[in-house]
């Protein structure tokens, strides 16, 4: 299966995310969270923080849209139908609260063949509005080749 | 928080309900069919609508947390690498234990086991020790 070498290295333009606290509880509650930081103002006032905090993995929220430019990107030559997610890591810093405005740029880092799979690394590096970072992720996804 | 010592488990036991896919779908963004319509997973030979992996990993990152007393700060980083598909309304156990404590870092390492398939594997959390 060829791989888009040529590729690696494009960066995206970068996605500003706004962080809504009501959009931070109902991803809480999504995923099942029941830590009151995560659901009620008052009590991440209480505990200090300006507003709800955002669950780590909310990441996924606010970096994931800077995925739509990547996944539209003819020359990745990305095959949907035969895509899956395959590895994930999240590195964390500085807490994300709601009222945040994150920004997140992607790369492509990298993309080879083994076995007949397709294997691409895209990273998302995420810092708030003070210019601090709040994440980076490593998004590892499979193509599987045409049977 | 209570310090993490080597050798302390982690687990988290969680049984997605018949709408997960479709809140976490809102919540996420991630309309996938594959997950939210019954009759495409279907078609695309799955045996039905299958969980978001990042729903998964979030069971994961949950069940750090909580080893870590519930501190949104102590969650320093999370890898996981995705397997079987996770199904609707089957419990899914998330296990793990803490293999090494060194320079205030604890690291653990887990997976999430849904009946007889591991649908996350090799997962390593590395949380502040306290």
């Amino acid at each position: 299966m060829p791989v888009p070498t040529d590729q690696i290295g494009k960066r995206y333009a970068p996605v500003l995310y706004a962080v809504g606290r009501e959009k931070v509880r109902e991803y809480a509650e999504a995923v099942g969270e029941t830590n009151p930081l995560y659901l009620d103002v008052a009590a991440a006032r209480v505990a200090g923080y300006a507003d709800v905090v955002a669950p780590p993995m909310f990441a996924v929220v606010y970096a994931g849209r800077a995925f739509l430019p990547a996944l539209f990107d003819l020359e990745l030559e990305i095959d949907f139908a035969h895509l899956v997610h395959g590895a994930q890591r999240f590195e964390w810093y500085e807490l994300v609260v709601a009222g945040d405005e994150i920004t997140t740029v992607l790369e492509f880092k990298d993309t080879s063949e083994r076995a007949g799979l397709r294997f691409d690394v895209f990273e998302s590096a995420s810092v708030n509005q003070h210019g601090v970072t709040v994440s980076v992720g490593t998004w590892t996804n499979i193509i599987r080749g045409k049977e | 928080m209570a310090p993490l010592s080597k050798g302390d488990a982690v687990s988290l036991s969680v049984t997605p309900d018949q709408y997960v896919t479709v809140r976490y779908a809102g919540a996420s963004g991630d309309f996938n069919p594959i997950h939210i319509d019954e009759q495409f997973a279907r078609d695309v030979g799955l045996p039905g609508r299958i969980l978001h992996g990042l729903w998964s990993m979030a069971q994961v990152a949950r069940a750090a947390e909580a080893a870590a007393g519930d501190d949104p700060t102590a969650l320093l980083s999370l890898s996981v690498q995705f397997r079987g598909m996770g199904l609707i309304g089957e419990e899914i156990t998330v296990a793990g234990a803490v293999t090494d404590v060194a320079d205030g870092v604890a690291t653990v390492k887990l997976e999430a086991v849904q009946g007889s398939a591991k649908i996350i594997k090799g997962a390593v959390a590395e949380l502040r020790a306290g």
